[in-house]
């Protein structure tokens, strides 16, 4: 049973990196979103599938544009280390805009969706009875859309758990550091360590059970609450 | 039009599951080498020049850290040759009984040297300095998985350095990973063999050969459970030949 304990230690990294990493997304997500579904400006579909691209590319190719950008030599990140002397790479913030990157698509689609699924009738009428764009977003289209948001952001929560292929490449594989639960089992399988990795296995399919059932919960009873309003 | 959707669909699925079949209908014989990835370059010149000297053979190479190649093997992987850059890895595939015993030589030598980015403004002239401030982070490969990780932890060990650089490690998952990151700059210093420094010599500096360590050979053998046992010693055959060392003495191996 003792062994058991050290190895909780990558659960509380892989929650911590996967809740920042949603975080974001879902902010980012939201704002991008509202602007694609009500924006009107010149290129904005190139903008989506610019957004959308870490979806459907190999979390591979991902790596290694972080590695450009932000590593130390890198675009951004030689700018970041010469102004602040810091680093993303090898770190658990690092790890973090990886899977916030893979998983930003997610919330995207889903709440442009929603958004766009918004009656702008009533937007309008917001409007006209004095509201202001801040307060219309507000009250009026971010309530609407909240369901197809939180779907998406629960699928981004998901996908940001798993996140592997980019954060090997820009975090590394840092025991106590950047070690997430995906890149635990895969070091543990790597070394023949196969009751370590079945622990693993089975903490990692235990919390996404969890994480699944609670949320799917959370949007029934909302559903609910709101068709007998 | 629907009709016409529907055929192609149709044809798609039928070409893409007769794929599936034309692979194993394949008329070549495959050869499948697991090495460890400091052979790299080596060993993939080796299997061009033997390709040509057995015509309708195809070598196919899988490269990585010795301790994964050997935990796939253990697990049931169809391979047929397997160099390690270490003797405990290839000791562990010999208690498992994985490795046909009598078919395994040692076939090349190496060095364990201290590399640091090109143009770093640090220089390391002894293993002490690895501890200055001005080192912030040192690679070096798993030493659960990876030869050159385990010769750098035996080396930082006798120097009575590990615990003190331990906060400053950053694990690769391969020797070449390792490399990788020396390259882009990413870590101030790192362990890798010496024939790794070479192939990547316009990005990094040798800064010293470390010391304290065991030698490093390279032992290869066929693997148990291979299907192409005579094809397996061939190869295992060409890489002692005189035509292997060369190929190898080219790529800064030297004599086991």
């Amino acid at each position: 049973m003792l062994s058991v304990i050290p190895s909780l230690q990558p659960l509380w990294l892989t929650l911590k990196v996967a809740g920042v990493a949603t975080l974001s997304a879902f902010l980012a997500g939201v704002a991008l979103a509202f602007l694609l579904a009500k924006g009107r400006f010149r290129g904005k579909e190139w903008l989506d599938a610019f957004l959308t691209m870490p979806l459907v590319l190999p979390p591979t190719v991902l790596g290694y544009y972080l590695i450009v950008l932000v590593g130390r030599n890198g675009w951004i990140g030689r700018r970041l280390y010469e102004a602040f002397g810091v680093t993303l790479m090898f770190t658990w913030q690092g790890a973090a805009l990886a899977a916030a990157i893979v998983s930003l698509p997610l919330v995207l689609k889903s709440a442009r969706a929603a958004f766009e699924g918004v009656d702008q009738n009533l937007e309008k009428a917001a409007l006209t009875l004095g509201l202001s764009k801040t307060g219309v977003f507000f009250r009026v289209s971010f309530p609407l859309a909240w369901r197809g948001i939180l779907a998406g952001t629960m699928l981004a929560f998901a996908r940001a758990m798993g996140e592997f292929g980019a954060t090997l490449m820009i975090a590394g594989n840092l025991p106590g550091k950047t070690q997430t639960l995906s890149l635990a089992v895969y070091s543990a399988v790597q070394a023949g360590n196969d009751s370590l990795a079945a622990t693993l296995v089975l903490i990692t399919s235990l919390v996404c059970i969890i994480v699944l059932v609670s949320s799917g919960s959370i949007l029934k009873t909302s559903y609910l609450k709101e068709i007998n309003r | 039009m629907k009709r016409a959707i529907f055929y192609l669909v149709s044809l798609l699925c039928s070409l893409m599951l007769s794929f599936c079949f034309v692979e194993a209908a394949s008329a070549e014989q495959e050869l499948i080498v697991s090495a460890a990835a400091s052979l790299t370059n080596a060993f993939g010149e080796i299997g061009k020049k033997f390709e040509i000297a057995n015509p309708g053979t195809k070598v196919v190479f899988n490269f990585g850290a010795s301790g994964a190649l050997l935990q796939q093997i253990d697990k049931g992987a169809p391979v047929d040759v397997f160099a390690s850059a270490d003797q405990k890895t290839m000791d562990q595939a010999a208690e498992k009984g994985l490795i046909i015993s009598g078919a395994r030589k040692d076939f090349a030598s190496n060095e364990l040297v201290i590399i640091i980015p090109h143009g770093a403004g640090t220089p390391v002239k002894a293993l002490q300095d690895l501890s200055a401030r001005e080192i912030g982070k040192i690679a070096m490969g798993n030493p659960e998985t990876v030869p050159a990780g385990r010769y750098a932890q035996e080396v930082l060990t006798n120097e009575g350095l590990w615990e003190r650089l331990k906060p400053k490690l950053i694990f690769g998952e391969s020797v070449r990973q390792v490399l990788d990151y020396v390259s882009r700059g990413e870590v101030d210093a790192a362990f890798v063999f010496a024939t790794d420094a070479a192939v990547a010599k316009d990005h990094v500096i040798v800064a010293l050969e470390a010391p304290k360590h065991k030698p490093i050979t390279y032992p290869i053998s066929v693997v148990g459970s291979t299907k192409n046992r005579d094809l397996a010693g061939r190869f295992v055959d060409f890489v002692l030949s005189g035509q292997g060392r060369e190929i190898l003495f080219t790529y800064g191996f030297k004599k086991p």
